[in-house]
């Protein structure tokens, strides 16, 4: 089983919604799937919890509200 | 004081008669508040043009956090500048509702001093609803806020803040602590409360007995309702004093009016076939010192309820006919995490719960979540020929 930390998780998750940025919108769960299936097992949904919460309190993602709730760039990062 | 005074005929219409008026209440505001001002005059604009001039949504929120604020806006900015911007801000309010006089000051200063002054008590996930706000105010408020003592509460595809009727601090009914309960569910799921990332919002509302106060039944994704597992406790005398009193004809009033027709009555004794009593509480609101809930008391956990939005309007089904509701609830919060889990996984965005259930089927559900079905989940369960259950327990 491979050793993964919330930081790797979190560059991960923060390059996926770049890369989606102005295509689909994400929403936690959706990235949660994406995480577990890129790095295994080893990636919980926990840990996953703890790096979209880096994101939100450093300031990299915010969340935006479009029907439902989504993970996003921050307007001035797009 | 606000410089602009809006003509409002159609909204002045409904100062008239002995009730009292929002119209009111929001031109008072207006004195003091140019944002409440163009309120008031948008509001007497929709009812002119017949349409909502209000949009939602977008970015819009304080640090770290998925709820709590609203984004607002509305669509002729040019006409109604003061309110371009009206975010709303839900912010949690105490369990039970139970206010200091000085809380509810400070509540009401940091508002004046940051928003409209207009404000919801309270709006129906049960937060403080603050309504009109610009987007630099949202971390002042916030911060003064959590100074005060008081955080956000949710909104979106979060769990909403939790919220319960008065319980057992001021009514003899409640069959569980819904003050503590809501209080321990809100703290312990703080994340789930501030960083959506369900499918779709989750409510929770606590009710101390089947009266319901709280409307979960109707209104809540979980619903937890105080109920008991023993007898209806009776106090003969109050009773016969009932019967002598004037005030109540036991046969007609609470006997004929026992939906399961379990009560009788023989202008003497009073007996009830509590096996067959399906706990509606109306004999014992019509009686209440001669009736009471049992001794042996908890909660029927009920799910799916949620108003019309996508789909239609349900009502909340039984998952878990009886639960003694003590702290610490861990089988409450093995429930709800089972069901969370799946739900997360597998709900459509924008599935409420309720829908989730009503799409994978009851059984499914409940094999899924590892719950044994009971005739309790089903509303007629000599008929159903979806939902296997062991006819002897
Ligand atoms: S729901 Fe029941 S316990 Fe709660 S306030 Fe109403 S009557 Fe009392
Ligand atoms: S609680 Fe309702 S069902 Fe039960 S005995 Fe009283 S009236 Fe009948």
């Amino acid at each position: 089983m491979n050793d993964i930390n919330e930081q790797q998780v979190a560059e991960a998750m923060y390059a996926m919604v770049k890369e989606y940025h102005g295509k689909k919108n994400l929403k936690a769960m959706d990235l949660t799937k994406a995480m577990i299936e890129k790095f295994g097992e080893a990636c919980t949904k926990d840990l996953c919890k703890a790096a979209i919460r880096q994101l939100m309190d450093s300031e990299r993602c915010t969340y935006s509200y479009v029907g439902g709730s989504y993970i996003v760039l921050p307007p001035e990062k797009k | 004081m606000a410089d602009k005074k809006r003509s409002t005929p159609k909204l002045d219409e409904l100062e008239k008669g002995p009730w009292p008026s929002f119209v009111k209440e929001m031109k008072q505001a207006a004195e003091k508040s140019a944002t409440a001002a163009d309120a008031l005059g948008i509001l007497e604009r929709s009812y002119n043009d017949k349409i909502g001039h209000w949009k939602h949504g977008g970015i819009v929120g304080v640090k770290g956090y998925g709820g709590g604020v609203i984004g607002r806006y509305n669509d002729i900015p040019q006409d109604f500048p003061d309110v371009a911007e009206f975010h709303t801000v839900r912010v949690n309010q105490p369990a039970g509702w139970f206010y200091t006089s000085d809380a509810l000051r400070k509540l009401c200063d940091i508002w004046e001093r940051h928003g409209s002054g207009l404000t919801n008590m309270h709006g129906s996930t049960g937060d403080i609803v603050f309504l009109g706000t610009k987007t630099p105010e949202l971390e002042p408020i916030f911060s003064e806020l959590t100074e005060a003592g008081f955080d956000l509460g949710g909104s979106g595809s979060d769990m909403r803040t939790p919220s319960c009727c008065c319980g057992m601090a001021r009514c003899e009914w409640a069959c569980y602590d819904t003050m503590g309960l809501t209080y321990d569910l809100t703290m312990h799921y703080q994340d789930e409360l501030h960083r959506p990332a369900f499918p779709y919002k989750f409510k929770i509302k606590a009710a101390g007995c089947p009266n319901d106060c709280v409307a979960s039944v109707a209104r809540a994704d979980l619903s937890i309702i105080g109920t008991w597992r023993d007898n209806i406790q009776m106090n003969k005398d109050a009773v016969a004093a009932c019967a002598t009193g004037g005030k109540v004809d036991i046969g007609k009033d609470v006997v004929a009016k026992c939906p399961s027709k379990c009560m009788d009555w023989d202008g003497k004794n009073l007996s009830i076939d509590n096996g067959n009593c399906v706990r509606c509480m109306h004999c014992i609101n019509v009686m209440p010192k001669a009736l009471a809930p049992g001794k042996d008391r908890g909660a029927t956990i009920l799910v799916g309820s949620k108003a019309p939005i996508i789909e239609g309007a349900l009502l909340s089904a039984v998952m878990v006919p009886f639960l003694k509701l003590e702290a610490p609830y861990s089988d409450l919060k093995e429930l709800i995490g089972a069901m969370w889990e799946l739900w997360g996984e597998h709900g459509k965005n924008r599935e409420r719960i309720g829908e989730f259930i009503q799409r994978v089927g009851l059984g499914n559900f409940l094999e899924q979540i590892g719950l044994e079905p009971v005739p309790e989940m089903v509303t007629q369960p000599r008929t159903n020929p979806y939902i296997f259950y062991d006819v002897k327990k």
